[in-house]
């Protein structure tokens, strides 16, 4: 580990410019650890006031400091946003979740093992050097909207589920805004190292959900193992049926892309249509059109398509007529 | 004085059965528990001496070539660069140093230096960033892209195998692959070494510290007996620590040169590039049997790797010439000589792999023959050791097998694909479960003490296994002492030589020697009560023979001491020595996603004499978790280009979590072996892996029809056999 300035803020405009954020540092000190990071400063934001969950008009906000754990147990959450509550109570272990927060989790990087080994090239950690995964082990990288410069997935499960809900982003800084998090990550295109809008001097103070849409909601994440593990692929759905009809659809997908992906073009299919195989099959045949494997992740495919139809089946209720 | 054994005949005295204290074999919680749980047994890389420095391996970017120069380390103490430094690590037994010279490079991730600086992260900071300059080599790293060595020893045959094959009523001829895969053990390799003059003392975390001695005294150039090891406490072994490896070495020879103690310790993905990692397997397994279900071929070719010049190959068929009978049968064990990192023993070498897909074989058999797979293996259970005609030195299989089915419920499993819950498809499979017995020579000395407490010494090591306790418990079986009375010393080289703690004979090994050790005694208090050692009876402190009865305290004046030594004799050769068990598993398979949950487990096993039934169930229930790993979760990727270890940490390189493993039930079949010295005790500690992933892929095929034959079975693979 490289050494580091630290300093602990003691308020959002406290912040020293040019210093790295840190709050539960789950994936931030395994990095500096292996020097995939080594900022010269580090901000503790841990002491901010930024940890609570309150009403935001029909909606909620959820402080970006609110503890993983605290936010999937939160009566609120597991009442009117369930998916987010299953999407974040597959992550991690019980340990981490105690210590990722909301805000953190949004900037948690890829788990490429390339990114992690300083050893290989990778275009993420020295722009223009190359992207080794290319050629590599793929199996947990992109099958959507990758590029030739970086194959790499966002990891995270928690922003699958935001996405699903069309949750927004709250930063501060010179100029606060919010920022939908369907705009929030980016996908790699030629600057794989820019993985966020969050500029430098900025800060994510919360997380704003819109007033609860209902519906059955399911997160569904396929692993290599039960636990603690990255998804291959993921889905966060939330289906409302009205008169045997499909009345709305949201779904988000992990695992399969550089951020959690949405394509509105399957919600407007599904809308307002019965529940069917056939239906789902072509669901998933525009989902997919785009996608493109590396070799050894091409079965993210077939896998996607499979899971997206077994969550379709079961949050339009044909599953349990079966 | 000695006693010594030389195990060349049967032993049917049971003598452990007519003790009097009536703690072997009971589930004591381990010695050394409260310990462990609350920080105080400290292990190789917690102890700070003074002054001490610390130090981070540097490791090869390239897969081959030369070290040309290594730049300088800005902020570290030294940069260490001495030929003694070894590439990988010894395999286990081995008396000599491994490969030294560390500027040849053999490996993606090999030592080829060391950092030392004041901290730990001052080091490993430098250790990463130092600019080393290379003449790299193109090195062939994929084991199917060489033409492979068939060492000669590794070979055998009888009959023909292609015949048996062509007359036969069902064949079975299918090729299976399994991946690299990691010990993984909790505490990563650490060592720290000081030096008092000429000699040095190194806290490592090491499995068997007599041969670790020799090896790293040759290594360092030096004498044995100017070499102390300590490894009072292993944070799990699981083969990876058997041999010295790159950072004990470098630490002696730091501190020699810093005039000063030196710990390095591995991070973790360093023990993935530098512990011996299991071979990756491809096995063609073929099968020939009659219409009833007789097997008359059997063919066992197996393509493993290793680095050139590396003697270990993965005893992938160990187990097969001796298992089933057959008339024509064919072992292979071919060797593709690549440039992955060195493979050595990892958790039940050979079986843990082999057993585990010839069971899956096994399955397919029966399947084409229509005979129930239970069946077939009971068919096919031979009298004495096929082609050598030894006779078993106890054979459990059919018993447990027939045990296990009716334990499990087996008559309740239906054809494939029959049992659907909701998404879930479930099922159940399989297995036999076999694990040769091995004893080695090991040493141990025991003291009573007039008090009437006891002192056992041997530089046995507990890796987690229990060790500590049941040879208290022996102890004080044989001393008549309650269990808290006596005293156990581990893992220091001053003490005798043991065994060491490796393809489970630890247990029965030392456990031997302390016997022996404390029949000496036992010897001694007979003398002194006046009576033949088979008269006395020793309980609770107390001697009693006939009428007379004496505490300990009376016959003992100051310590009575006793050493045992035990080596392997001609039971050897005149019996095929071995473990049995069977292996069942209920699984769920999720007919959408593949995903595979283990509902439940049942392993039966017979391993002569239980010593602690606790930590025994405790081993076994390891073993049956790796069975999993195997089948479902395990998987150390190489890079296609240049070798190295893609997944280099436990978030990647997926052992079971808990939420993998199901409630798991674990029976004993009553034995005792008399060939296996007086104990009547076997090796334990690997059975349970051998054979119990195969329980789960079966169950798989039983669930859903998939068969996976390119473990482990990942939904990738298992939707691939799934309907669309």
């Amino acid at each position: 580990m490289k050494e580091f300035a630290f300093h602990r803020a003691a308020s959002v405009a406290d912040l020293p410019s040019g210093a790295t954020i840190i709050a539960g540092g789950t994936n931030l000190l395994d990095l500096m650890k292996l020097e995939v990071m080594a900022p010269e400063a580090l901000v503790d934001i841990t002491r901010l006031d930024l940890d609570r969950i309150e009403p935001d008009g029909d909606g909620l906000r959820i402080g970006a400091l609110v503890r993983n754990s605290d936010l999937a147990a939160h009566p609120t959450i597991r009442r009117h946003y369930p998916v987010l509550s299953r999407a974040l109570l597959a992550g991690a272990s019980g340990q981490l979740r105690n210590m990722a927060t909301t805000g953190g989790n949004l900037m948690q990087r890829t788990r490429c093992p390339y990114f992690y080994d300083r050893r290989m090239p990778c275009n993420k950690r020295e722009p223009g050097a190359g992207c080794s995964a290319i050629g590599g082990v793929t199996r947990n990288h992109a099958i959507l909207g990758a590029s030739e410069h970086c194959i790499a997935t966002y990891p995270g499960d928690m922003a699958v589920a935001l996405r699903a809900l069309d949750a927004v982003v709250e930063i501060d800084g010179p100029s606060p805004r919010r920022v939908p998090l369907a705009d929030f990550h980016l996908l790699p295109g030629d600057t794989p190292h820019v993985e966020t809008v969050l500029q430098p001097g900025e800060i994510i103070t919360a997380v704003i959900l819109p007033a609860p849409v209902g519906g059955q909601q399911r997160y569904r994440k396929v692993r290599d193992r039960a636990s603690y593990a990255f998804a291959l692929v993921s889905v966060a759905a939330i289906i409302g049926m009205d008169g045997g009809r499909i009345s709305h659809a949201a779904l988000a997908f992990g695992g399969v892309a550089h951020k959690p992906w949405r394509n509105p073009e399957i919600e407007k299919l599904l809308t307002g249509q019965e529940p069917s195989d056939a239906l789902f099959a072509e669901a998933a045949e525009i989902l997919l059109q785009p996608a493109q494997g590396h070799g050894e992740n091409q079965f993210k495919i077939p896998l996607l398509r499979r899971t997206l139809n077994a969550t379709l089946r079961d949050t339009t209720g044909m599953e349990a007529q079966a | 004085m000695t006693r010594h054994l030389r195990v060349d005949g049967p032993n049917h005295d049971n003598r452990l059965d007519h003790m009097a204290q009536g703690v072997i074999g009971q589930p004591l919680n381990r010695l050394e528990g409260p310990l462990k749980v609350t920080g105080r047994a400290t292990y190789a890389a917690e102890a700070r001496p003074a002054n001490m420095a610390y130090g981070v391996l540097v490791q090869a970017s390239v897969p081959a070539g030369k070290v040309l120069e290594i730049g300088d380390a800005p902020g570290a103490l030294a940069v260490i660069q001495d030929k003694r430094m070894i590439r990988y690590a010894a395999q286990g037994l081995d008396e000599k140093g491994p490969t030294s010279g560390p500027d040849r490079i053999e490996y993606m991730g090999q030592s080829i230096a060391l950092v030392v600086a004041e901290t730990f992260e001052a080091a490993r900071h430098a250790a990463q960033n130092i600019v080393v300059r290379y003449k790299p080599e193109a090195v062939p790293v994929d084991p199917e892209s060489v033409t492979p060595e068939l060492p000669p020893k590794k070979q055998s045959a009888a009959g023909d195998v292609d015949k048996a094959m062509r007359e036969a009523a069902f064949t079975l001829d299918q090729v299976w692959r399994t991946p690299s895969q990691m010990s993984a053990a909790m505490e990563p390799h650490a060592a720290i070494a000081e030096w008092d003059g000429d000699s040095v003392t190194i806290r490592a975390a090491l499995q068997m510290l007599s041969s670790n001695r020799k090896q790293m005294a040759d290594a360092l150039g030096i004498r044995e007996s100017k070499l102390r090891l300590l490894s009072p406490y292993v944070g799990g072994g699981f083969g990876s620590k058997l041999g010295i490896n790159a950072e004990a070495v470098a630490a002696a020879i730091a501190a020699k040169e810093l005039g000063r103690p030196v710990m390095v310790a591995m991070t973790r993905q360093q023990v993935f590039d530098l512990a011996h990692r299991r071979s990756e397997t491809r096995q063609r397994i073929r099968l020939a049997c009659d219409a009833a279900g007789r097997l008359n071929g059997i063919g066992h070719e197996v393509l493993v790797s290793n680095l050139p010049g590396s003697e270990f190959t993965e005893p992938v068929a160990q187990a097969t010439p001796f298992t089933y009978q057959a008339a024509h049968r064919q072992v292979v064990h071919a060797v593709a000589r690549i440039h992955r990192g060195c493979a050595g023993s990892v958790r039940a070498p050979g079986e843990a792999v082999g057993v585990t897909v010839f069971e899956c074989a096994m399955d397919e058999l029966a399947e084409l023959a229509g005979i129930d797979p239970v069946e077939l293996r009971l068919k096919n259970i031979p009298d004495v050791e096929p082609t050598t005609e030894r006779p078993f030195s106890s054979h459990k299989l059919a018993e447990a097998l027939r045990e296990g089915a009716e334990r499990f419920g087996w008559s309740g499993r239906r054809a494939p694909g029959q049992r659907l819950e909701g998404e879930w498809f479930i099922g159940m499979g399989m297995a036999a479960a076999v694990r040769v017995n091995m004893l080695q020579e090991s040493r141990a000395k025991v003291t009573l003490v007039q008090d009437g407490t006891a002192i056992v010494e041997t530089d046995m090591t507990d890796i987690g296994t229990g060790t500590y306790t049941i040879l208290g418990q022996l102890a004080a079986e044989m001393l008549g002492l309650p269990t808290d009375r006596v005293e156990v010393r581990l893992g220091d080289t001053q003490f005798p030589p043991a065994s060491g703690s490796g393809g489970s004979f630890g247990a029965a090994s030392s456990g031997n020697s302390v016997f022996l050790a404390c029949e000496e005694i036992r010897q001694q208090i007979a003398k002194a009560m006046g009576c033949d050692e088979r008269d006395l009876t020793l309980q609770d402190g107390m001697a009693r023979a006939g009428n007379v009865a004496k505490s300990l305290s009376e016959l003992v004046d100051g310590t009575i001491t006793g050493e045992g030594h035990l080596q392997p004799g001609k039971t050897e050769k005149s019996h095929r020595q071995a473990t049995w068990g069977s292996h069942w598993a209920e699984v769920a398979v999720n007919r959408w996603t593949g995903e595979v949950r283990v509902r439940r487990m049942m392993g039966v096993f017979a391993c002569g004499r239980v010593l602690n039934e606790k930590t025994a169930r405790s081993q076994c229930l390891g073993g049956m978790t790796f069975g999993i790993g195997i089948a479902l979760t395990e998987a150390m990727e190489h890079d296609p280009r240049d070798g190295h270890a893609v997944s280099r940490d436990l978030a990647e390189y997926h052992i079971p979590s808990h939420a993998d493993v199901p409630s798991l039930d674990v029976h004993f079949l009553p034995e005792r072996d008399a060939y296996v010295g007086p104990l009547q005790a076997k090796g334990l500690g690997e059975l349970g892996i051998c054979g119990a992933g195969a329980a789960v892929l079966n169950a798989i095929h039983n669930a859903c029809g998939a068969r996976v034959r390119d473990l482990p079975a990942t939904p990738d693979k298992i939707i691939a056999g799934l309907e669309p």
